[in-house]
């Protein structure tokens, strides 16, 4: 075989794993989407504050430190514990939840009924809060992750490869779990609204509030939970591209990454969030491989977003989307 | 008693027709014009002019241009530091490449250029809507970025990847390079941005806006009606793409001087501009002149009252900046949805029965 054809299936299988992160991402938008119709550009940034949260808390580091040290002149860093990470996550899911409902409470709840781009504003402005917010209370240096979870070259695929085509594919552990809790999250999440009470609720008001208000389904009930669930999905896509590349502030940036997987699956469907994200991932990678050298390179980019919108042209409401009626 | 339509009557069409029919809304316009053209050039100082004038009046241009997409046309668009990108990279070309001709000129090519480029990406708006347009929009910010990044024919290969404005005058005096004055630098960009308004408010209140709005409202019972969705929508792109890239000169040749694409046109800049317009007040010229000075302000108050008066490092109050800037926003669109010109109109309403409120 080709040796360009081996890198090219070799691109191929890292641009599909690279597209399950994407798909962790575009997840929670869909899940919010569905449910209140709003789009939460703060997915990202929520990403972001779980993983800071959760190092934080497993560092032991004292909260707002870096403020407390300006204004009263002291010098405190750490507890001088570490937590374990399952603990961790557990109290990180915990702050997740207060979250919710305080976006909720203290946003959402004063703007039913508004039209959806003020929604969408206030999304971003929650998205500045945080970042802020963030950054305030744990500093904004790179932080390492570690919750145990397994990195570097997968020897088996290397070897097994090896023996096949004579040259040894690189595929990173991480991304190989990071696709089996993909894969997980979604069956749960699924499994969750089908054959829960509260799943049923959930799409009871995803399909029309005020029906699901009359049978007396508690919309504040299912919209803090909706933000809670979000907050789970920011939470798992956060400890994946923490323990990636860091925690730092670029992880934010991968909302961004995950709207054009939005607009390719539909931005109402789970299954197109997986789909659009698996295309996108291969996609880009293998476009950099073979037309980005001709161009100038660094072609991730945009591509994602070219693609989108050229397909958007053919298919206006997304590869899964609900057909758009419209009427006078 | 002071704003008021009674009384004020029109003896010709042409009266009718002018842009400010109300005497009130006329005078307190003049008086803006007298104070921004004859006296704020006599007493500003380099500080505020860089701070404050010159961003304020250069995000005004670019609000204003946004918000007839966003506002008049209801196409939300994410891309406009693209757009502003095109008209600094354009300006800058034109300035190397016809280094005889008034830069007041290549301001409005570049405009002219944008235009043409807004079109070319507001095409898609013919059949994606919505948050699946605003998120196609981002495809020109990634884009447009990215190729004035990439393809050094368009910094003129230069070292850096920078582009740097050359000296230029008008009428003899310098307005861009380092010997510029401030209140130089000042005028050149209040005369576009006192121009950009007179016209978005004469085109906005024309036939051309009207079909915006019926678009903007739905579009699907305009095009009933008779109006062009094609013709309505792109027009809408053109003009808003237009501002934005005579905003995106000014920026690059008078204000900052020298740029990096990322850093000065990145996809930060297209949500500020969409937050100026919403704090402003959507569908409003005074909105976007608003929206721009309330977010050119507040960081330079917050900056001034964090590490001048309290005396916090830096980060700190970069962080906070972000949480106010972000709480604030969030404020503003709990208490009033429709922005500050909501409130000047309900100031105008008090007004017109103030002091006998019966």
């Amino acid at each position: 075989m080709p040796d360009q054809l081996i890198f090219g299936m070799e691109v191929f299988l890292n641009g599909l794993m690279a597209g399950v992160l994407y798909a962790l991402v575009a997840l929670g938008f869909v899940l919010i989407f569905k449910a209140s119709g709003i789009f939460n550009f703060a997915q990202g940034v929520m990403a972001l504050f779980a993983a800071l949260t959760l190092v934080g808390i497993m560092e032991g580091e004292v909260p707002f430190s870096h403020l407390i040290n300006a204004v009263f002149g002291t010098d405190v860093h750490n507890f001088g514990w570490t937590v374990p990470a399952l603990l961790a996550i557990l109290l990180t899911m915990a702050v997740m939840v207060l979250l919710a409902w305080l976006v909720n409470k203290l946003i959402f709840r004063h703007l039913v009924n508004q039209e959806p781009i003020i929604l969408f504003m206030a999304t971003i402005g929650l998205a500045y809060f945080l970042e802020g917010f963030g950054d305030m209370m744990w500093g904004s240096n790179i932080k390492k992750m570690d919750v145990g979870l397994p990195q570097g070259i997968n020897d088996w695929i290397d070897a097994a490869t090896f023996d096949i085509f004579g040259y040894g594919f690189f595929i990173d552990n991480l991304d190989i779990v990071a696709t089996v809790v993909a894969a997980l999250l979604v069956v749960a999440l699924i499994i969750f609204a089908q054959y829960t009470k509260q799943g049923r609720a959930m799409r009871a008001v995803a399909d029309d509030h005020q029906a699901a208000l009359s049978v007396g389904i508690s919309l504040s009930f299912i919209w803090v939970m909706v933000w809670s669930l979000a907050g789970f999905v920011a939470l798992v896509a956060g400890i994946m591209w923490g323990t990636k590349s860091g925690v730092q502030f670029s992880l934010s940036l991968i909302a961004l990454k995950a709207l054009p997987v939005l607009m390719l699956g539909g931005f109402t469907s789970i299954p197109g969030a997986i789909v659009g994200g698996l295309i996108i991932g291969v996609g880009e990678k293998l476009f950099e491989f073979t037309i980005g050298p001709m161009v100038g390179g660094a072609t991730e980019n945009w591509f994602a977003y070219v693609l989108a919108l050229i397909f958007l042209v053919f298919r206006p409401q997304g590869l899964f989307g609900e057909k758009i009626i419209e009427r006078v | 008693m002071f704003y008021r339509e009674a009384g004020d009557f029109k003896t010709s069409y042409a009266e009718d027709n002018q842009t400010f029919p109300i005497k009130f809304d006329r005078y307190r316009y003049y008086v803006v014009l007298v104070l921004a053209f004859a006296v704020v050039p006599f007493i500003i100082n380099d500080y505020w002019v860089n701070a404050v004038f010159l961003p304020f009046l250069i995000y005004s241009i670019a609000a204003i241009g946004l918000n007839i997409l966003v506002g008049y046309c209801g196409q939300v668009s994410l891309g406009s530091g693209g757009f502003m990108a095109v008209g600094a990279y354009a300006c800058y070309k034109l300035m190397t490449s016809f280094p005889d001709v008034n830069i007041a000129i290549h301001v409005m090519l570049a405009g002219a250029i944008t235009a043409a480029v807004g079109v070319l990406f507001g095409l898609p708006s013919l059949r994606i809507k919505g948050f699946y347009l605003a998120v196609a929009t981002l495809a020109a910010q990634f884009f447009l970025v990215w190729l004035f990044n990439r393809v050094p024919w368009f910094y003129n290969y230069s070292a850096s990847g920078q582009i740097s404005a050359p000296e230029r005058t008008v009428f003899g005096i310098p307005v861009t390079g380092a010997e510029t004055a401030p209140w130089a630098a000042y005028l050149f960009c209040l005369v576009f941005a006192v121009a950009s308004a007179l016209i978005a408010r004469n085109l906005t209140r024309g036939m051309i806006g009207r079909k915006w709005m019926a678009i903007r409202d739905m579009d699907i019972a305009a095009e009933i009606i008779g109006v062009n969705p094609l013709k309505a929508k792109l027009s809408a792109f053109a003009v808003s793409s237009f501002f934005i890239g005579i905003a995106g000169a000014l920026f690059f040749a008078i204000y900052l001087g020298a740029i990096e694409v990322g850093e000065a046109f990145g996809i930060n800049k297209s949500f500020l501009l969409l937050f100026m317009v919403i704090i402003g007040g959507l569908g409003s010229i005074f909105g976007s002149f608003a929206g721009a000075a309330f977010l050119v302000l507040l960081p330079v108050l917050l900056k001034n009252l964090l590490v001048v008066g309290l005396e916090w490092p830096t980060d700190l109050a970069t962080h906070l900046e972000f949480i106010i800037v972000g709480g604030l926003i969030i404020l503003f669109l709990v208490a009033e949805p429709h922005g500050l010109a909501q409130l000047w109109r309900v100031a105008k309403e008090k007004l017109r029965l103030w002091p006998f409120p019966h």
